[in-house]
């Protein structure tokens, strides 16, 4: 009797939202203005207790249609994002994948449903399989987002956004301490591009930020992008986000591209970063220091040289950053 | 309004049934008026309603979670088409919305849902539940639990009354149509896909396809679906091997798997060469790395 092979199912969750159709793409007002001035000591610090002191430069996210590439060709590339919850299995192809990838390469964890930010408890079955992986991966730190997702055991695989409030910030804030000790890893929140805005907000998202990142004592995953998103989308001025976030708290930064629509811009992570998102990356880093930065690209992903070498435009703003600190 | 309640109604909102031109329903599954729920909860700006703001999410959720299910069972949107198949995902995901973290444990429910379903299915409805469980068992031994596989060194004196378990990625399918043949034909036909220069040579290849399956004839097929060396296999099996397996992994011994493969009476197992035939069987079953140790 022949034994015969059929293709494998597509790995998941997948994270960036699609699109309902397609308008327009890809353009971004000009920020413009002048950069703040800071202290030279905030570009000694890029790495911190966030982010296991590790001073990790430029990185890119680990997805299939690279695999091919990368053990083929064996890249030059700093470190590797992997989404947690396509390893968080029990066997097969991807866990084997990404052995041959940890024999080569630092790879740092970020999950899309960890839901820090939703009422219900955390799941303990969750939190089991990512500290498995975590032993696995020895991940310097990992991060997840800012939001919500799940109601009553009930998920919605997205990234919803967070109501304003302070029993919300209290209650994220105490979800992310008891991730934190359970899987005995520092922890960044990244803030998520958002589409709406509820009545019951108290503060601004960055003040929210601030508030359960300090309340938790955790890291932040600064995805400017997002910012950037969010800020077409509810009328703020990024740079006004930039400049309150806590500089010393941020352990890694994320930058992506985006689709803009008529009425509202989706964050898609399937075009170059706009030139408007690496203004305000040079603003962030001015802020941070050389920090850790990913490029995310999850939908119509390009050759994996196209992607690493979008990644790499961050490198002049993180050598200014650098002969800046080094004067 | 607290944390738990808005995220409650939201929910219920966003995971409400889009309308058939994928618009947000006028009301949400608990019956609400859908647009002073959302207007409770939502702030309008400049460019849009409240309405239409959760509109991106609840159209992000549909097409999320209905993307995952036809990516998980392409063998069923063939045998159904594309059309019966939005219709049966849809209902499927309104009553069994994920309840993991996961998308992977989209589709644990639906053959079950699709059996107890069966107007979402007629008039190949045996076909499609039989799919639709071939395609659950190909995610499962995809990236399912392995234990350490015993080997044939292992099994030299089992003994009559060892326990032997099967490995978790293993399940074991007793099929009314050769829907392994079918699912074969439909990667094989998505690999073609992908390289034709024009769709309509596609879509004339998808239809041909579909009329293929939905002609099809019932033939009894016993199949184990696994994993060897992170590849997943469909192995067919005779009737009598499966009536093993499937005692063995029903917790009977060695002994007890065998009688009651001996004394089912479709197997076409001959008594006086029943030692060579079970030989084999173990032989084959060790080396595939089916066994491991219970517990």
């Amino acid at each position: 009797m022949p034994v015969r092979a059929v293709a494998p199912p597509t790995p998941k969750p997948r994270k960036s939202p699609k699109p309902a159709s397609t308008i327009s793409r890809n353009s971004g007002t000009s920020l413009g203005g002048s950069l703040p001035d800071f202290a030279l000591s905030n570009f000694l610090m890029p790495a911190n207790r966030f982010n296991g002191h590790c001073d990790y430069g430029i990185g890119i996210g680990l997805r299939v249609p690279h695999y091919r590439h990368i053990f083929e060709h064996k890249p030059v590339v700093d470190w590797f994002e992997i989404i947690s919850e396509n390893f968080m299995v029990d066997g097969g192809r991807a866990l084997a994948t990404l052995d041959r990838i940890l024999d080569q390469y630092r790879v740092v964890q970020h999950g899309v449903s960890m839901y820090f930010g939703s009422a219900e408890p955390l799941n303990r079955e969750h939190l089991r399989r990512l500290k498995t992986l975590v032993k696995r991966t020895k991940t310097p730190w990992l991060s997840d987002h800012l939001c919500w997702g799940s109601v009553d055991g009930r998920y919605t695989h997205d990234l919803l956004p967070m109501p304003y409030t302070f029993e919300a910030a209290e209650l994220t804030a105490r979800k992310i301490r008891e991730a934190r000790d359970f899987l005995e890893v520092p922890i960044a929140v990244e803030n998520v591009s958002s589409y709406a805005e509820f009545h019951v907000s108290e503060m601004t998202e960055w003040e929210f930020l601030n508030e359960v990142v300090g309340r938790a004592d955790c890291g932040i995953l600064l995805d400017v992008n997002n910012i950037y998103v969010s800020s077409q989308n509810h009328d703020f001025d990024p740079r006004e986000y930039i400049d309150a976030v806590p500089a010393e708290r941020v352990a890694q930064i994320h930058i992506a591209g985006h689709s803009k629509f008529e009425r509202y811009i989706l964050d898609t992570h399937d075009h170059p970063v706009i030139d408007a998102v690496w203004q305000l990356y040079e603003r962030a880093i001015r802020r941070t220091g050389a920090t850790a930065t990913l490029l995310e690209w999850d939908d119509s992903i390009p050759s994996f040289d196209e992607v690493h070498a979008e990644a790499h435009k961050a490198e002049k703003f993180l050598d200014a950053a650098c002969s800046v600190g080094a004067r | 309004m607290n944390l738990a309640e808005l995220q409650s109604r939201m929910a219920s909102a966003i995971m409400s049934p889009l309308t058939g031109s994928d618009s947000l329903a006028s009301r949400t599954v608990g019956g609400t008026k859908m647009r002073a729920e959302v207007n409770e909860l939502i702030k309008p700006n400049a460019q849009l309603t409240s309405f239409e703001r959760l509109e991106i999410y609840s159209r992000s959720y549909w097409f999320r979670i209905l993307d995952g299910l036809y990516d998980d069972f392409p063998g069923l949107v063939a045998v159904v088409g594309q059309r019966a198949f939005h219709r049966l995902a849809r209902a499927y995901l309104t009553e069994c919305p994920s309840q993991s973290y996961t998308m992977r444990n989209l589709g644990s429910r639906l053959p079950a849902w699709l059996e107890a379903h069966a107007g979402f299915a007629k008039p190949v409805l045996d076909l499609a539940v039989d799919m639709a469980r071939l395609e659950w068992a190909h995610i499962e031994a995809f990236d399912g639990p392995a234990r350490r596989p015993l080997g044939p060194e292992d099994l030299l004196e089992p003994g009559p009354n060892l326990k032997l378990a099967l490995q978790p990625h293993l399940t074991l399918l007793a099929l009314r149509y050769p829907v392994d043949d079918f699912r074969i034909a439909v990667a094989d036909f998505s690999s073609e896909d992908h390289a034709a220069a024009s769709n309509a040579v596609g879509s004339y290849k998808r239809r041909t396809l579909a009329r293929r399956f939905r002609r099809a004839r019932p033939e009894p097929v016993h199949l184990a679906v696994h994993r060897k060396e992170n590849e997943v296999y469909y192995r067919r099996l005779d009737r009598g091997e499966f009536v093993a397996l499937e005692g063995l992994r029903g917790g009977k011994s060695i002994s007890e798997a065998i009688e009651r493969a001996l004394s089912d009476g479709a197997s076409s197992i001959v008594y006086e060469e029943l030692g060579a035939t079970v030989e084999k069987w173990f032989a084959s079953w060790s080396e595939l790395g089916w066994f491991c140790v219970a517990g």
